[in-house]
Order: structure tokens, then C-alpha cells, then sequence
């Protein structure tokens, strides 16, 4: 059965200065398996991050649903957790009262099992001995493993991740991404995975959907054959290469079209 | 206030060093040094102008100025008469009575005011001409409102500590950032946990900020206002020594107002410090 199901949402929005409405994305249908891991790719406004927000709950749309275990999303849940693409941790907390954070909001845990939960996931995310320190204290990469030790720790049934490793820099990118494919070999969550890098999403997820530039909609998915676990080395298979090549070109017409015909397509706010 | 996640200690500690005394102490030396130099220079040049004179007076006249052991003996004879401590004890009393109060009523509706945009845009007019007004000048219309008992000077010292508190909790509330809401609100946050995790103690350093403020503020308010109303406290010797020319009590007056604002600011200092730990400009 479907963890996650989005049946034809679309979402516009109104820009206030030209007075009129603009396609974030359209008619997107997708479903991800329990346990799967998707990657949504595609040029950048393509609307996959306000996708995303709807997912979460975030952002309401009009058009469509978003189902998980067939039950209507209707706001933010505590089925779903998100990870940011800025780390969003309260700084005057330390790493373990962030952790903790999610679980203390959803009020799920009782106070022995949030501990319990804390120092487990600080652990999954290689953290030990950091416990006390404050966001600011720590490294970008450390601060985004606390941000998903947060959103893992609230037991969520699916994580979705926002581009959650743009903001690193190169070397911390790719050894995270290597962590986050071991971690979520332990913590087995339904992902669905926003980046607007192509290698990453073939390296990390079963399946990576192409989307089209605005208005965002499906134009492709792919099925990545790889077994896992997988090696940072599987980068510079050939089969791999030839696969990233395939949603490169797929993503480079997109942009042909936008500079070709779409030039006068303003950028729709926060897409 | 939420403060248990402040209160853990920090996991950098300073790294073992040799001592080395006078570096340890550098402030503490060069300023206290050249507190004692000034005092030693000041009361040199009065016991020299007060034992020289110009046509038979004396070059310095103990009506228009003062020396260190003068105000030193000031503070000796005034203490022992009981005087002083029940101006101190006066004064103090209508700066906490007002000041807590200010602090109260400050912090309780700065979050209201932050909070809420329209409640912010309907008071804005009405506070930005408040907080630009001197306070002092409400004085009179105080005096003609509440009497010229205590009750005045500690309205006095509510409406200057007021303000600053509230003008900055304000700005604490107002300036949450929004992806710390975003992510509380992805996590199923009621309006009361957005407000009791992120909205207060997101606003704790800028409150801290608007306490400092309140405190010299407030002090100034206590001054004022006893010298316009009443026949006590610190501010009112000051203006009955300026009447009888009691110059050196005018001295010592300043001199225990200038300790009050040092102690009182570096112990708002001091909490500012302490629950601001967790910013990275330290």
C-alpha cells in the first residue's frame, strides 16, 4: 500500500504586484511506497519545495489531495516531519534540548521515552558528546544532523527533506548524503527528497521524479536499479553516470524553454 | 520564563593558562588607578585653593565647590544623624516599588503588543509619541494627578523605566525568526507552545536590553521626581542642599546616584550576559 499519495494537486499563487495568478505546480500525481525513498528534481521554481509544503501541511492548496495512509492532509501532522534546508534550530536550546524539541511539541512520548529517544538519535547521527552544545557552537553540517535527528526522533511515517544539504559545502554534502542513506537504513521512513542536485538524487533515492519548470509538473521518473547499501563510489559507475546524463538533458531542455519562450514568466514568491 | 535549557553550562571551557596577575586585572588596575589619581588631584587642588587667598577670600569658596574629604565628611555626619539612610531608604523604596512595576507591566504587554500585528499598529502612533516625549515633562500634569506624596514620584519612575522595556520587548517579540516558526509549526505547535518555546525566549536578550534601559531610566526618574514633590529621599537632599548651599551634600547626593546606576546597570549587564550565552557574538 501507498504511504504517500498526491493525486493532481496543483497550487497558484497570487502575485500582488501584476495582480495576478501564477502556476506553482500542476496537476502532480505521485505515490511513494512505504519504506521508499523518492527524490523530486527539476530546475530551480519548478515548485517542487512548495510541493513540499503542501505535503507538510504547510501551505494549503486548493486543488487535488494529499493522502497519507489514505487519510486527508488537513494541516501539519504528526505522521510527517521535515527537514530543512536551514538547520531552523532554536538557538538558545542546546543539540539535546533541539532533538527533543519535536517530541516535547507532539506530546507523544512520555518524559522518560523522550529521553530515551534523545540520547538514541543523537547517537544515530553521530553526535555524542556535543549534547550540551548550542547551535551556534557547531559546524553547518552538525547542525543539520541535529535537524534531522529532530525530525527522526518525533517518529514520523514520512520524512520529507528540503534540499536539506544545499547549503553545505561540497565534502560535507557528499559525506552526508552517505550518512543519510545509513541512518535511513536504520531508522526505515517513507523519504520524500527535494534537491536540485541531480547526483544527489540518484545517488540517495529508488526512484527520482523530473519535474518541468513552472508550472511544476511531472515530466519523468526514473527508477535508480542500484542496490544498497551503496558506496560513495557508485558515483563514478558508468550506469550511473549515464543515468544522472539522461535527467541532466531532460532538465537542460526545461531551461531552454524557460530562457526560449517563457522569458516573460515572472518568479513566483517562494517557489 | 522557560530557563532550564539556558542554565546548562557551556561545553567550551576556558583553556588552563598561566596566571599572570596584572593582565588578569588589567581593567580593574588601570581604572581604579586613575579613579584614585583624579580624587588625589581633586582634593590636592582644594585644600591648596582653600588655603590661598585673592584679596583676603580664599581662591576656592566652599560655597561653589567641593573636595573629596569634604563630601566623605558629609556623608560621615549625615549617616550618623539618621538622615541618610532614611533618604536611601526612601528613594529606594519608590525606585523598586516603580521599577517592578514598569518591569511587570512592561514585558506582559510588549509580548501582547509584539505579538498581535494589529494591536502593534493601532498603539504605534500613540507609543512612538510616548517614548519621544521626556517623561520629565509629564512631571506637573503627575503632580496635579496624584498629590504630592509618594505616590508621584514612584508614577514618575514607572512612566521612565516603562518605555524602554516595553519599546524593546516589543522589538524582541516582533523580530522571531520565521524559520523557527515555520519549524515549530511543521511539528504540530499550538499558539501557546509557539509562544512559550520560541516568541519568549526569543525575546529574553532584547527584554534584558530594555531592563538596562528601565534601570538608568529610572533612576533618573527617582531624582526628578523628589525634587519637585515631597520633603525626602536622595533627590530631595540634592535640591535642598542647592537651596542652603550645603554644596559638598549636593556632591555626596550625585556621588550615591553615580554608585546606584554603576551597580544597578553592570548587574543588568551581568543577566544580559548570562542568558544571551548561547548568541555567537559573545
Amino acid at each position: 500500500m501507498n504511504k504517500l499519495d498526491i493525486q493532481n494537486v496543483s497550487k497558484r499563487y497570487w502575485l500582488e504586484r501584476e495582480s495576478r495568478e501564477v502556476p506553482a505546480c500542476e496537476g502532480v500525481t505521485l505515490s511513494v511506497a512505504d519504506g521508499e525513498f523518492v527524490a523530486i528534481v527539476g530546475p530551480s521554481g519548478c515548485g517542487k519545495t512548495t510541493l513540499l509544503n503542501i505535503v507538510a501541511g504547510l501551505l494549503p492548496y486548493e486543488e487535488g489531495h494529499v493522502r497519507i495512509d489514505g487519510e486527508r492532509v488537513e494541516g501539519p501532522g504528526v505522521d510527517r516531519a521535515v527537514v530543512f534546508q536551514h538547520a531552523s534550530l532554536l538557538p538558545w536550546r542546546t543539540i539535546t534540548g533541539n532533538v527533543r524539541y519535536g517530541m516535547e511539541l507532539h506530546g507523544r512520548f512520555a518524559k522518560p521515552e523522550i529521553e530515551r529517544r534523545t540520547e538514541r538519535f543523537i547517537r544515530m547521527v553521530g553526535l555524542q558528546g556535543f549534547e550540551r552544545a548550542y547551535p551556534s557552537e557547531i559546524s553547518g553540517g552538525m547542525q543539520q544532523r541535529v535537524n534531522l535527528a529532530r525530525a527522526l526522533a518525533s517518529d514520523p511515517k514520512v520524512l520529507l527533506m528540503d534540499e536539506p544539504f544545499a547549503a553545505l559545502d561540497a565534502q560535507t554534502r557528499e559525506f552526508m548524503q552517505a550518512e543519510l542513506l545509513k541512518i535511513w537504513r536504520q531508522a526505515r521512513k517513507t523519504v520524500l527528497f527535494i534537491t536540485h542536485q541531480i547526483n544527489e538524487a540518484v545517488y540517495l533515492a529508488d526512484r527520482v521524479v523530473v519535474m518541468s519548470s513552472r508550472p511544476g509538473r511531472i515530466k519523468d521518473v526514473f527508477d535508480i536499479p542500484f542496490a544498497r547499501p551503496r558506496a560513495l563510489e557508485l558515483k563514478r559507475d558508468p550506469r550511473f553516470l549515464a543515468i544522472e546524463d539522461r535527467i541532466w538533458k531532460l532538465i537542460e531542455e526545461e531551461s531552454e524553454s524557460i530562457l526560449a519562450g517563457g522569458a516573460s514568466e515572472p518568479a513566483a514568491p517562494g517557489a | 520564563m522557560k530557563t532550564e535549557t539556558l542554565a546548562t553550562t557551556p561545553v567550551k571551557e576556558a583553556p588552563a593558562r598561566r596566571t599572570n596577575f596584572y593582565k588578569d586585572h588589567e581593567g580593574m588596575i588601570l581604572g581604579g588607578g586613575a579613579v584614585v589619581l583624579v580624587l588625589a588631584a581633586w582634593e590636592a587642588a582644594w585644600q591648596h585653593g582653600r588655603a590661598y587667598s585673592l584679596d583676603a577670600e580664599p581662591m576656592i569658596s566652599a560655597l561653589f565647590f567641593t573636595g573629596p574629604s569634604a563630601v566623605l565628611g558629609a556623608l560621615r555626619e549625615t549617616w550618623a544623624s539618621g538622615q541618610l539612610p532614611s533618604d536611601l531608604i526612601h528613594s529606594g523604596g519608590n525606585f523598586v516599588v516603580g521599577f517592578t512595576a514598569a518591569l511587570a507591566a512592561g514585558v506582559v504587554l510588549g509580548i501582547v503588543i509584539g505579538w498581535f500585528r494589529t494591536v502593534r499598529l493601532l498603539l504605534d502612533p500613540f507609543l512612538n509619541a510616548f517614548y519621544a516625549t521626556p517623561r520629565i515633562a509629564l512631571v506637573p500634569l503627575i503632580i496635579i494627578m496624584f498629590g504630592i506624596g509618594r505616590l508621584p514620584a514612584i508614577v514618575i519612575v514607572f512612566l521612565s523605566a516603562f518605555f524602554p522595556i516595553l519599546i524593546n520587548t516589543i522589538v524582541g517579540v516582533k523580530t522571531i525568526d520565521d524559520d523557527l516558526l515555520k519549524a515549530a509549526r511543521s511539528f504540530c505547535a499550538s499558539h501557546m507552545q509557539i509562544f512559550t518555546t520560541v516568541a519568549l525566549p526569543g525575546s529574553v536578550p532584547f527584554i534584558l536590553t530594555g531592563v538596562r534601559q528601565g534601570v538608568a531610566h529610572g533612576l533618573i526618574g527617582v531624582v526628578v521626581s523628589e525634587m519637585f514633590v515631597g520633603g525626602e529621599g536622595i533627590g530631595f537632599m540634592i535640591a535642598y542642599s542647592g537651596q542652603t548651599f550645603a554644596t559638598e551634600r549636593i556632591f555626596l547626593g550625585v556621588a550615591i546616584m553615580a554608585g546606584a546606576g554603576i551597580l544597578l546597570t553592570s548587574a543588568a549587564e551581568r543577566l544580559q550576559a548570562h542568558f544571551s550565552r548561547w548568541r555567537p557574538e559573545r
